[in-house]
């Protein structure tokens, strides 16, 4: 598409409300600061954005990880990578650099999606631009942070990822805010790509603010054979946040696997979900949400759409309330063309079963320590199958939430 | 040990159990018979306190404390244990982090799990997708943890093939014949109650008194193997008829 056909596009879509989750005017944020910063070193970063990033999982030693990327506001503070065939830049540089790198830009993801993607297409907006060569298998985690730290400020990301036929790569997304950050808003375009045979492990891990919003919007698109797996990770106190990405199994025997768990604090608003199209044969998608309200608003969506023979998908929800106030919506969604499919979907949303908590009480725990064991349980459920650094990571940030404690 | 009197016990609003009287002296082993729905495992699972189950009259006290009241936990930490005949899935927690949280640092897991063939079963969710057989180790093991010193068994060789119940019925020997309460080090001698259809856990165990319990009620009590013989040929029938002549 031309880019004055897409300007076109994003200019009609400037006041297009989005599907899901409540409206938010732009127009109130200014745009994040943006400045030419790139190369500096994470180890040399402040102490309170170093510790921001490490409760995300970005690591500023980068002990085990094969490349980094770090977005401060709107500037690029950080690329790198350590291993051949991986490429880190940003998507502006991937632009200028390549020719062929517009046909991954504003192709997954619709530029008049709704007002957010417009205003990040009208903004220019930056973000990473990774890039696995074909047949390469990159060993350790490629991470990157993205880290909000003005005042009623807007930050505008267009992430793309590349992994070519037959490559392989694990990537931690780390989002959060510092203490600078206040009432601000977070934007963004991802557009994934999974070639032919490949395999993308992708680790979202959020730590907003309880005056922060985020209205990520993501697009996968999975080639034959290829393999698309997807934890996000939401544990501590956001605003409002509204998710949907959508997986788009294009070719025969691709896979897409989504995890999510998350908790949403007392003021919190998070609504989630996904979708997965299966439009060829044999393809196989699995959506497993788990969820905790401890006095927030959660929804969860799931849509599984399938459009050819032979696939298999299963939507699964499991969400439980802690305290009065919590609500929990459930949504899943089946939709089939033709006969020849295995669609399932199980939904799960209440209190901690007291038979559990009795259980483990005739055990000799309390009540508290066998209520925070099953809990912890649930959640750590919905991520069964990580890669063991990223489970690491994961296990951490729910220690950090104290969850045991609630 | 424990002692159990006047209890009336319901469920749901519905009477279970009727006046029961029950005295179980330190060291020794008690036998529950009955037919199915006679209310075994509801005596059992009210004396751990489950919530299900409503005392409605009568006490229960545990080495001279009154217990009726007292919440699940604290008469675990007491020393009451319990073998559940249907134990809960819980998804997601581990069979491991279980076992370290009722035993501190008190147990070898891995050695202790490793005798019960049950190594490759730590890091399984708990219950989930266990067979029967599987259900009892978990639950034995669950209970070497936490080394009560009154135990229940609420059938504990049911759905147990032939070759495991040689080694469930030996844990289970060396469980009752262990002394001692959770982390209490005092040499008190452990005691049990436990309830048979079978009556195959006999053969490992050395119990001194069985009771039939028909209709909510304690109908007649004697030697677990004069009694066990007589059901076997007789039904409960003939304790109940013996018990209302009486």
């Amino acid at each position: 598409m031309s880019s004055e056909e897409l300007r076109r596009r994003a200019k009609h879509a400037g006041g297009k409300t989005a599907s899901y989750g409540d409206d938010i005017d732009v127009d109130n944020f200014q745009v994040a600061p943006r400045e030419l910063r790139a190369g500096e070193d994470l180890e040399s970063l402040d102490r309170d954005l170093k510790d921001s990033i490490i409760n995300v999982g970005v690591v500023p030693d980068q002990q085990e990880r094969a490349g980094s990327f770090l977005l401060l506001d709107n500037s690029i503070v950080h690329t790198s990578k350590q291993v051949e065939g991986l490429e880190v830049m940003s998507t502006q540089e991937a632009l200028k650099r390549y020719d062929w790198a517009k046909d991954f830009v504003w192709n997954a993801v619709q530029v008049d999606t709704d007002k957010y993607t417009a205003k990040t297409f009208m903004e220019d907006s930056d973000g990473y631009f990774i890039r696995v060569k074909s047949g390469v298998h990159v060993a350790h985690p490629v991470q990157a942070g993205q880290v909000l730290d003005s005042v009623r400020s807007m930050q505008n990301v267009h992430n793309v990822i590349i992994v070519e036929e037959g490559a392989s790569m694990q990537f931690i997304s780390g989002c959060t805010s510092t203490h600078c950050a206040k009432e601000s808003l977070h934007l963004a375009a991802s557009e994934l790509y999974v070639m032919k045979g490949g395999s993308l492990t992708f680790t979202t891990i959020h730590n907003w603010a309880s005056d922060i919003s985020a209205r990520p919007r993501t697009v996968i698109k999975v080639a034959e054979d290829a393999t698309f797996i997807d934890n996000y990770i939401s544990l501590g106190p956001i605003r409002s946040i509204q998710l949907y990405p959508k997986v788009f199994l294009d070719g025969p025997r691709a896979k897409a696997n989504f995890s999510s768990i998350s908790v949403a604090p007392p003021g919190c608003k998070l609504d989630m979900g996904c979708m997965a199209v299966l439009g060829a044969p044999e393809t196989r998608a699995r959506i497993v949400s788990r969820s905790i309200t401890t006095g927030g608003e959660i929804i969860n969506r799931g849509r599984l759409v399938g459009l050819a023979p032979m696939i298999k998908a299963h939507l699964e929800c499991n969400s439980l309330i802690m305290a009065d106030g919590g609500i929990s919506i459930a949504i899943p969604e089946l939709e089939a063309r033709l006969p020849d499919v295995e669609m399932t979907h199980e939904a799960a949303v209440g209190k901690v079963a007291q038979d559990q908590v009795e259980y483990l009480m005739a055990r000799g725990l309390s009540e508290d320590e066998a209520v925070g064991i099953i809990v912890r349980g649930v959640l750590e459920g919905g991520i069964v199958g990580l890669p063991d650094q990223i489970r690491l990571e994961v296990e951490k940030a729910i220690d950090q939430t104290n969850i045991g404690a609630l | 040990m424990l002692k159990v009197e006047g209890l009336n016990v319901e469920v749901r609003g519905k009477q279970v159990l009727h006046d029961i009287d029950l005295d179980i002296p330190e060291g020794s082993t008690y036998v529950l018979f009955g037919p199915n729905g006679s209310g075994k495992s509801t005596l059992l699972a009210t004396i751990m306190g489950f919530s299900q189950f409503e005392v409605t009259s009568g006490r229960i006290f545990f080495r001279g404390k009154d217990i009726t009241d007292a919440p699940i936990d604290e008469r675990a930490r007491l020393g009451i244990g319990m073998l559940m005949q249907r134990p809960p899935n819980i998804p997601g927690v581990r069979l491991r982090s279980v076992l370290k949280a009722t035993s501190g640092d008190g147990m070898d897991v891995e050695r202790a799990a490793g005798e019960l063939n049950m190594d490759s079963f730590l890091e399984r969710d708990i219950n989930v997708g266990f067979s029967g057989g599987e259900l009892k180790r978990s639950e034995i093991l669950q209970l070497q943890a936490q080394g009560p010193c009154f135990l229940m068994m609420d059938e504990p060789e049911s759905g147990v093939d032939l070759v495991s119940i040689q080694v469930i019925g030996k844990k289970i020997r060396d469980l009752i014949g262990g002394i001692g309460c959770g982390s209490d080090g005092s040499g008190t001698i452990r005691s049990a109650l436990i309830i048979t259809h079978t009556g195959q856990i006999l053969d490992f165990i050395e119990a001194q008194k069985a009771f039939v319990l028909a209709n909510g009620t304690i109908q007649c009590s004697g030697s677990p193997d004069v009694m066990f013989e007589r059901i076997r040929r007789h039904g409960y029938e003939e304790c109940i008829r013996c018990h209302q002549r009486n």
